[in-house]
């Protein structure tokens, strides 16, 4: 019996030749294929959205109701370090973008290099990550663990964020609510942080790949759909950089 | 006019097809390994089967504890863990997946004309992803159960109980990548995959379902998945945006949750109606009426469905004003699924209408969907539902939607599909008489529980004031007669695995492309990609068909 079914498919594959070896059996074209991977990544970067959407909804609700707590805890955040990291994610979009076209261009040796450069950066952007965590750790901002109002009742107890922004102390009620937004600050950028760490993983497995020669043979799918998501995780960056780190500053 | 528009193949000559998806390769990692949508579709069938049973049963021990008014079954904290987990496995890990990972992942490329789901490894993995998810919930349930409900309500699941919440909260997380797997599967295969000709316009009306249900599953369940992840970080770490002293808010759960919950039903309903669909029309020989209107309202039903989820909150202290909006946008969803009611009664108008199991189990979804659907109508009103909110009233008419609709729904489509999946009949006439038993059983479970509510036995409790005994009573028997009709299905289904009659390619005359292949099919389906030449329900067209296949069988 399965003698038979090997048969018959050595059948379908002679009659097929044509087909390149990456098409998958059930598809009619590449074209086909290629569209409907591609499709399918846009939707799950729509549930993404989704995803991170809930995380949204909660930091509008808590902003509009402890605007003052929301200020001053932002005050907190370092935009020399946040801005550089934004820097370094938007670079790392635009190599992801030329490893795209060094593979559409077949240029294997580019590809490498902007694989690997992208891997750095988003390796440096979640080191700048980890010295910001750390400076919170210190400081005691991290809800559920320690956590001290102290900055916010008694903001001469931070002399650097007081120079800068001379903030007003806050009603201890109100200063309360700064673990809101510490939480929603680690919530978001960890969960962000998350994505990073499972892209830089997939880049990892891609380099190795690629260096074997397996996206410049005119099937570059994988790439393309990698680089949607990498770019979809630059662009929630894009959007947690200012409402995190820039919308309070002058306030 | 015949009884019966069955038609088998000579049964001393007819024989299974020696080659079929089943027989195709053998050994368990063959089918641990699969990429073959028809056979991943068995493996969640089983695991589905499974797991309703373990639902069954726990809703058999609510129905034991109930039939007296004290609490002397069980002790009421062992209670409150045996109706959260009956709701936690029937929701997530049965009626969620029962018809789209099922008969939708069996029939849906089929019916398109393609090979196969787009991404059949991920088709695997939402497979994998619902074991380990169920293990998880398993497990929960043998190291001690949790007994929030399965709504996993805040304050009381992140500060006040000390059960399992972590665990199962996770397990239903990975369910719900599972869902969205599925769902995005299906919505690719749908744009990407029909065969040459098939327009969107002449796919079968459960396609269409099955679009729209997939739409919900790939918008709302990630917010489930984010309500979660904050319900198990607030228990572990204490974050606060659920907890008042906080200055969290726990009705942003409620929203959250909903977000995704109340879209959850019609996640679970939309297949139901497909399949409905397709079984009505069947057995009055006549095409869908109103086919663009039955289409687009499932489309409309997944829209409205998105905007309706605070009318879980009335009593929660929402503004007046969302109420009366919420309010208004729930009598709306009655429209689409009203419009599919009258359309399918429109079908049956003057059809050449013929009683085998699964069209039995449509009227019964017919009937008592129009009863669930309309009581629903009570609980959208803010000032009848205030009085019946959280009463068993909300349990009835859940169950209606959900049991009397869905579950039939999915038995309808079983049967239905049946010869198709295994190459042989069920046996007709006792399968009449389970559809038969599982009506009847249903009213009388279900019924009494709307007259329970009104009178304001309120749900959740294990104990009740003595003069609510009767109707309890009444349920609790309804609920055994019930169990009786879901038991004989497995007998009789696993009996015709080996003894079934042998189906033929088309046993009841339909027209979907699925039915134009051998039973059970072949791994790519098809020997050749099928041209769509005509309208979905186009009975004349199969009428020429066979026409044609005369001289070429002579």
């Amino acid at each position: 019996m399965s003698d038979s079914t090997v048969i018959t498919y050595d059948a379908q594959a002679g009659e097929e030749h044509e087909h390149p070896s990456y098409q998958r059996h059930h598809f009619e074209t590449i074209g086909q294929q290629n569209d409907a991977t591609n499709f399918a990544m846009w939707l799950f970067l729509l549930t993404e959205i989704m995803f991170f959407g809930g995380l949204f909804t909660a930091y509008l609700i808590y902003r509009n109701w402890y605007y003052p707590a929301f200020v001053a805890a932002s005050h907190q955040l370092d935009i020399f370090w946040g801005g550089l990291n934004t820097l370094l994610l938007i670079t790392s979009s635009f190599t992801m973008a030329m490893g795209v076209w060094s593979a559409e261009m077949r240029k294997q040796g580019a590809l490498v290099l902007c694989l690997t450069l992208t891997f750095v950066l988003g390796l440096g952007f979640l080191g700048i990550k980890t010295i910001e965590y750390r400076e919170k750790f210190e400081k005691h901002h991290v809800p559920g663990l320690h956590y001290s109002v102290q900055s916010f009742t008694n903001p001469a107890s931070d002399p650097e964020i007081e120079r800068e922004y001379r903030d007003k102390p806050l009603p201890p009620d109100m200063a309360t609510h700064t673990e809101l937004y510490f939480f929603l600050y680690f919530a978001m950028t960890g969960m962000h942080a998350l994505h990073m760490i499972i892209g830089i993983c997939i880049l990892g497995f891609m380099i190795v790949r690629a260096r074997a020669g397996a996206y410049t043979g005119g099937h570059l799918a994988f790439v393309e759909n990698f680089g949607l998501y990498w770019h979809f995780v630059d662009i929630v960056w894009i959007f947690l950089f200012p409402l995190l780190y820039l919308i309070s500053r002058h306030q | 006019m015949s009884e019966t528009i069955v038609s088998l193949p000579d049964q001393e000559t007819a024989s299974i097809p020696k080659m079929n998806y089943l027989s195709k390769e053998n050994g368990l990692l063959s089918w641990l390994l699969t990429s073959d949508h028809k056979r991943i579709a068995i493996l969640y069938l089983i695991s589905i089967s499974f797991f309703f049973f373990i639902g069954g049963s726990l809703a058999a021990l609510i129905r034991l504890e109930l039939l007296t008014p004290q609490s002397d079954l069980m002790a009421t904290d062992t209670y409150n863990k045996v109706f959260s987990m009956h709701g936690i496995v029937m929701v997530f890990f049965f009626l969620v997946p029962s018809v789209p990972a099922t008969l939708g992942n069996f029939f849906l490329p089929m019916m398109l004309g393609a090979k196969d789901l787009a991404l059949p490894k991920v088709n695997l993995l939402s497979w994998y992803l619902y074991m380990v998810a169920g293990v998880l919930a398993l497990y929960s349930m043998a190291a001690g159960g949790v007994d929030t409900g399965w709504t996993f309500t805040t304050p009381l699941s992140t500060h006040y109980v000390n059960t399992h919440v972590i665990t199962t909260g996770m397990a239903i997380f990975v369910a719900g990548f599972s869902s969205i797997f599925t769902g995005l599967n299906f919505i690719v295969t749908i744009h990407k995959m029909r065969a040459p000709g098939m327009t969107w316009f002449r796919m079968p009306l459960f396609i269409w379902a099955h679009y729209a249900a997939s739409i919900l599953m790939v918008l709302g369940t990630p917010v489930l998945a984010i309500a979660l992840v904050l319900v198990v970080l607030e228990r572990t770490v204490g974050i606060g945006v659920f907890d008042p002293a906080k200055g969290g808010d726990p009705l942003l759960f409620q929203h959250l949750f909903w977000f995704y919950s109340h879209p959850a039903v019609y996640i679970m309903i939309l297949p139901g109606m497909g399949v409905i669909s397709e079984v009505i029309s069947t057995f009055s020989r006549k095409r869908v009426f109103g086919y663009t209107a039955v289409a687009f309202s499932s489309v409309a039903i997944a829209v409205f469905g998105f905007f309706v989820w605070a009318h879980h909150m009335f009593i929660m202290g929402i503004s007046s004003y969302s109420v009366l909006v919420f309010s208004l946008l729930t009598m709306l969803v009655a429209v689409p699924s009203a419009i599919k009611i009258f359309n399918w009664a429109f079908t049956l108008y003057k059809g050449s209408i013929t009683f085998e199991t699964p069209m039995l189990y449509a009227f019964g979804f017919m009937g008592l969907f129009t009863i669930g659907g309309m009581t629903g109508v009570f609980l959208g009103t803010s000032g009848t539902d205030i009085h019946l909110t959280e009463t068993y009233f909300i349990v009835a008419h859940f169950h209606f939607v959900m049991v009397g609709g869905m579950l039939m729904a999915f038995l309808a489509g079983l049967h239905f599909w049946w010869p198709k999946m295994t190459g042989r009949m069920y046996p007709e006439k006792i399968s009449q008489l389970a559809a038969l038993i599982t009506f009847i059983g249903f009213n009388f479970t279900f019924f009494p529980q709307f007259i329970l509510g009104t009178l304001g036995m309120p749900r959740r409790y294990a104990s009740y004031p003595a003069e609510f005994q009767v109707l309890n009573v009444l349920s609790t028997a309804g609920a055994s007669i019930l169990g009786v009709g879901y038991l004989l299905p497995v007998f009789y289904l696993l009996w015709s695995l080996k003894y079934g009659a042998i189906a033929g390619e088309n046993p009841w005359q339909a027209t979907g492309l699925e039915w134009q292949t051998q039973s059970p099919p072949l791994t790519e389906n098809f020997t050749e990609i099928p041209v769509m030449d005509h309208e979905a329900y186009d009975y004349e067209w199969l009428e020429r068909q066979k026409e044609k296949e005369v001289p070429s069988v002579g």
